[in-house]
């Protein structure tokens, strides 16, 4: 890959050629940034202080849940007034921690931080182009969800509280701001901070989508692309299809609010008067809410399961196995993500007829899931594993998938649902499968990707620890909710106490109390270790793991553009692992198989043919690269 | 407090974790070359955790389980509420047994395969015969026990008996009212929100002669044996209704009347007796967020034989009697019939110069409230 100095004009164009000599100032470096590395950075130290910030307010109502004689006056300086005269946490304040909890760990965390952060990362540098299809959507999309943050942040220091009716905001209850103080002041901003988000997250999904499709490499077919570029892709298809709808649902919830419509109220007595409007339905709402709400909870998932896939393959020294069925599965779990959203409303008062199609169809989503869980282990078998701390998350969320995704056949069932809807069961379900899986898999990718981020690499002990201190905890955690949710707890009470069966739970509410505190706290052994590491960490060799995708074949620290000198080609899938008769153990995918004659499989021989066809592909990528100005 | 003994389990686990990893920072000099890469005893440490973190809570896992037994829910008090039950114990033996065997193979894969120096990974991309049998075998396993579940909500959901007895349960910001159709007619009468004042909660519209004997009730008292249909509907915001012990629960929706039929079969007394605890009490709770009083938005059910039932609503005095002064809002032309339920208490003011009851147009009939769930 020698290069003369004017190649290097001609490939980086016109655009760079002007910056050449330029160097960026600090604001359009650091602030107002078009580069997805930046940018992916921003997304990701954004997302993890509001994972403090969410976490923060979970182990504020576990400490009202697990030890409700406990006096909290020395939370005052914090909350205020929120400490009622007993020291107690106000009942409508704990709802107000329910619903920002919720709120910030599903949108802000787990799609901003784990999708906004490693697909704005991974894409260029793993389909092998220059930047995001445009950098200034992509920056775009970034300070939108930033005042998004900044306006639910805000909402929590309003003196009627943020929005308290849960994170799925049903209304009337959100609609009408005499039914509780959160719905004043506080579900205005939970309103206008979400449509916010919305613009953002379809900002950035555009431009992955069309990224991917348009700015691979040459050589790069779609069948050649890793996992990870894969599960990217489909999340930004189902945000870019399912956010519109929540938009929409927030949008006629703003008319009911504020310009007197029915579109989601009817018939309602409250505060001593009745309301003129007629005709709306509550259940309208549910359905457009869950329309966006259960692909949401695949927009949160797959990027983790995309993550682990790699992380797994990479670790295990072994190809991912059923690369084919994994993508099968994803593009089955996205289809059917938009067609089983009514089994969150199986006791809505919807037509159980609906109830009967909707079991149908969710029990089927179960398995690809099963297929992905099942390629997973086969991926370890006769392996020659590494456990880094990315691996370690990665089996970790191996495991609380499974754990968490048995129970989703049992709540997916309408009849045994009737019973557990709105129980401590789905809590455990879902912070299991979707909460924890999708943490883990965020973990997982950050561990792996640091040091292509920042050039340098985190410290394996504190992973080693910090792994296992959340596995174990989130466990402890989230597993005796079951317990809770068989006993018929309801979930979003402020007290077992006034529940008088369930108050032999009292011991183990206070364990899993200790457990989520414990458990928190070893979050900050992460923090420490991401931000020193940033600065003091051991610097990094270009291909720490070993990998072959081809973001490791970039410079340690990629500059703007990523690769000097063109960009490579791409003549192999990314997981010639082990291959047998190579002499590494690892192939990378720049590598064409006619300089591996030795490893070949016979149709990867038949492919030598096309290798010159990838190379004329450059030429004409001069071109385009020259016409399009370098991006 | 048998939690804090698990509770001291999992902080020593959690000791010993913090001290191998510490063990692996004083040998990493030895264990490992300056290459970062090498995996070394961190590895081995690792690699035997997941296993040993694995057995430790599998262990964890059944204890807590058998403790946690006795404060789970007695056997259901309903005809449905067993099939459910039944079905939900074997399908968590189902995935349980499914849980436990890819945990075992997930833990024992990544022991065993750990990183040897002399040994290579297995180059082992794709099996498609395997991928198909675990394709389809969790196909069929899922479709078989989705039938059965499907059997069963079809069972639960479909109309109810035309002899059940209806009850309508209305939830508000934060407490529940049932009313009774009474003993004469055994019809629910009208009710138009719009008529809903601080006495009349529930807005029953005494323009329809059906409602002259309703009775409103604060506590719900169910007949043993006799399909109950309940007509369910809320005033401000959403709530739900939720009767544990029964198996029962539906959403309690503004503008949308739902339902839930089943049939009890065991009277609260009954319950006293099997759960050995002469303070038992059925109750109803919401599990729809509804505000701050959510938590404590809670109804005492009690549950009576048939006949102790019949007894109890023949006591019961009807709305209309309790509240004499709205016969004002009945129409002249039953005034008659109306006066029937208010004889017993003092005599009713005289009509004329109250104005004559006047029900808005769209009042609904209670009837009507089983189509409405249909939307």
């Amino acid at each position: 890959m020698a290069l003369t100095h004017d190649d290097h004009h001609d490939v980086h164009g016109v655009h760079e050629h002007e910056h050449e000599h330029h160097e960026q100032n600090f604001i359009q470096k650091y602030v107002f940034s078009e580069d997805h590395k930046m940018i992916a950075k921003q997304y990701l130290v954004t997302g993890i202080i509001w994972a403090f910030i969410g976490g923060l307010l979970s182990i504020l109502f576990r400490l009202q849940l697990g030890f409700p004689d406990l006096k909290l006056d020395g939370l005052r300086w914090l909350l205020g007034n929120w400490i009622n005269a007993e020291g107690k946490l106000e009942t409508e304040f704990y709802l107000a921690l329910v619903t920002m909890h919720g709120t910030i760990m599903v949108f802000f965390v787990l799609t901003a931080g784990l999708s906004g952060t490693f697909s704005n990362f991974l894409i260029p540098l793993q389909i092998g182009a220059r930047d995001m299809a445009s950098g200034f959507l992509n920056m775009l999309s970034f300070w939108f969800f930033l005042v998004a943050g900044l306006i639910m942040f805000a909402s929590l220091f309003i003196s009627t509280g943020p929005a308290a009716g849960g994170w799925v905001i049903y209304p009337p209850l959100s609609a009408i701001p005499t039914a509780s103080n959160g719905s004043g002041m506080g579900m205005t901003l939970w309103l206008i901070s979400m449509a916010l988000f919305i613009v953002s997250q379809l900002m950035g999904g555009l431009n992955y989508i069309t990224t991917i499709i348009n700015l691979r490499t040459r050589g790069m077919s779609f069948s050649k692309l890793p996992l990870t570029i894969w599960s990217f892709f489909l999340t930004a298809v189902l945000g870019l299809l399912s956010f519109p709808v929540l938009l929409a649902a927030a949008l006629l919830l703003i008319f009911d609010r504020s310009f007197g419509t029915s579109f989601y109220i009817s018939e309602i007595y409250i505060g001593g008067e009745a309301l003129p409007q007629q005709g709306g339905s509550a259940v309208l709402f549910q359905h457009l809410f869950w329309f966006l709400g259960h692909p949401e909870v695949y927009i949160v998932l797959l990027p983790a399961l995309g993550i682990t896939s790699e992380v797994i393959a990479t670790n295990s020294r072994k190809p991912i196995f059923g690369y084919r069925a994994m993508i099968g599965s994803m593009l089955g779990i996205t289809l059917l993500a938009f067609i089983v959203w009514a089994h969150h409303m199986f006791v809505s008062g919807m037509n159980p007829f609906l109830g009967s199609v909707f079991m149908f169809l969710t029990l089927i989503i179960a398995v690809p899931s099963a297929v992905k869980a099942f390629n997973y282990i086969t991926t370890l078998w006769k392996g020659n594993i590494v456990f880094t701390p990315a691996m370690l998350f990665s089996i970790g969320l191996v495991s609380l998938f499974v754990a968490g995704g048995v129970t989703g056949i049992i709540l997916g069932n309408a009849a045994l649902d009737i019973q557990l809807h709105d129980t401590y069961f789905v809590v455990a379900h879902f912070h299991l499968v979707m909460g924890s899986a999708s943490f883990f898999g965020l973990m997982a990718g950050v561990y792996h990707w640091f040091p292509k981020m920042y050039g340098r690499m985190m410290n394996d002990t504190l992973g080693y620890i910090h792994f296992w201190l959340s596995f174990i905890g989130v466990f402890c955690v989230f597993f005796p909710m079951h317990y809770i949710g068989i006993a018929g707890f309801p979930r979003r009470y402020y007290s077992f106490s006034t529940y008088d069966l369930t108050n032999s739970f009292a011991d183990l509410n206070m364990f899993i109390s200790i457990a989520a505190i414990v458990t928190f706290a070893s979050q900050g052994l992460f923090a420490w270790n991401f931000f020193y590491s940033m600065f003091k960490g051991k610097k990094s060799v270009q291909n720490p793991w070993r990998s072959n995708t081809i973001e490791w074949t970039a410079p340690v620290v990629p500059g703007h553009g990523n690769w000097e000198g063109p960009i490579p080609a791409v003549y192999r899938w990314p997981y010639d692992y082990s291959k047998p008769g190579a002499v590494e153990d690892y192939i990378p995918q720049t590598v064409p198989f006619s300089s591996t004659p030795e490893s070949n499989l016979p149709e990867e021989t038949e492919q030598i043919a096309l290798e010159k066809a990838i190379e004329e592909l450059h030429v004409f990528q001069k071109e385009v690269s020259a016409k399009s100005g370098g991006h | 407090m048998v939690y804090i003994v698990g509770l001291l389990a999992a902080v020593l686990l959690v000791l010993t974790v913090v001290v191998l990893n510490r063990m692996s920072v004083f040998t990493k000099g030895f264990a490992s070359t300056s290459s970062s890469n090498e995996p070394g005893l961190a590895n081995k440490i690792n690699a035997a955790l997941l296993p040993i973190v694995f057995v430790v809570g599998s262990i964890a896992g059944v204890w807590s389980f058998i403790e946690a037994t006795p404060n789970f829910l007695p056997d259901p008090s309903s005809t449905h509420g067993k099939e459910i039950d039944t079905m939900f114990w074997w399908f968590m033996g189902i995935v349980t047994v499914a849980f436990f065997l890819t945990s075992v193979l997930l833990f024992a894969f990544a022991f065993k395969y750990q990183y040897d120096p002399k040994r290579r990974a297995t180059f082992y991309p794709v099996n498609h015969r395997l991928e198909l049998a675990w394709t389809v075998i969790p196909a069929i396993i899922m479709a078989i026990m989705v039938f059965m579940g499907w059997r069963v909500w079809r069972d639960i959901t479909t109309e109810a008996p035309a002899d059940a007895y209806v009850i309508e349960v209305t939830g508000k910001q934060f407490n529940w009212i049932a009313r009774y159709p009474g003993v004469d007619d055994n019809k629910l009468g009208s009710y138009n929100y719009k008529l809903i004042d601080a006495t009349n909660e529930v807005g029953i519209d005494l323009s329809d002669e059906a409602a002259f004997d309703d009775v409103i009730s604060n506590t719900l008292y169910l007949p043993k044996g006799v399909p109950v249909l309940l007509k369910i509907r809320a005033r401000d915001v959403l709530h739900s209704v939720f009767l544990p012990h029964l198996r029962v629960k539906m959403d309690a929706v503004p503008g949308m009347p739902t339902k839930f039929w089943f049939t009890a079969t065991k009277t609260t007394d009954e319950m006293k007796a099997e759960t050995n605890d002469p303070k038992f009490e059925y109750r109803l709770n919401c599990t729809e967020i509804c505000g701050q009083g959510h938590f404590s938005m809670k109804m005492n059910v009690v549950v009576l034989e048939e006949d102790d039932f019949k007894a109890w609503l023949k006591t019961q005095k009807s709305f209309l009697a309790t509240n004499t002064s709205y016969l004002d809002r009945v129409p002249a032309r039953l005034k008659a019939k109306a006066m029937k339920y208010t004889e017993s208490a003092e005599e009713a003011p005289a009509g004329e110069s109250a104005p004559e009851g006047e029900a808005p147009a769209d009042s609904t009939a209670a009837a009507s409230g089983a189509t409405a769930s249909l939307r």
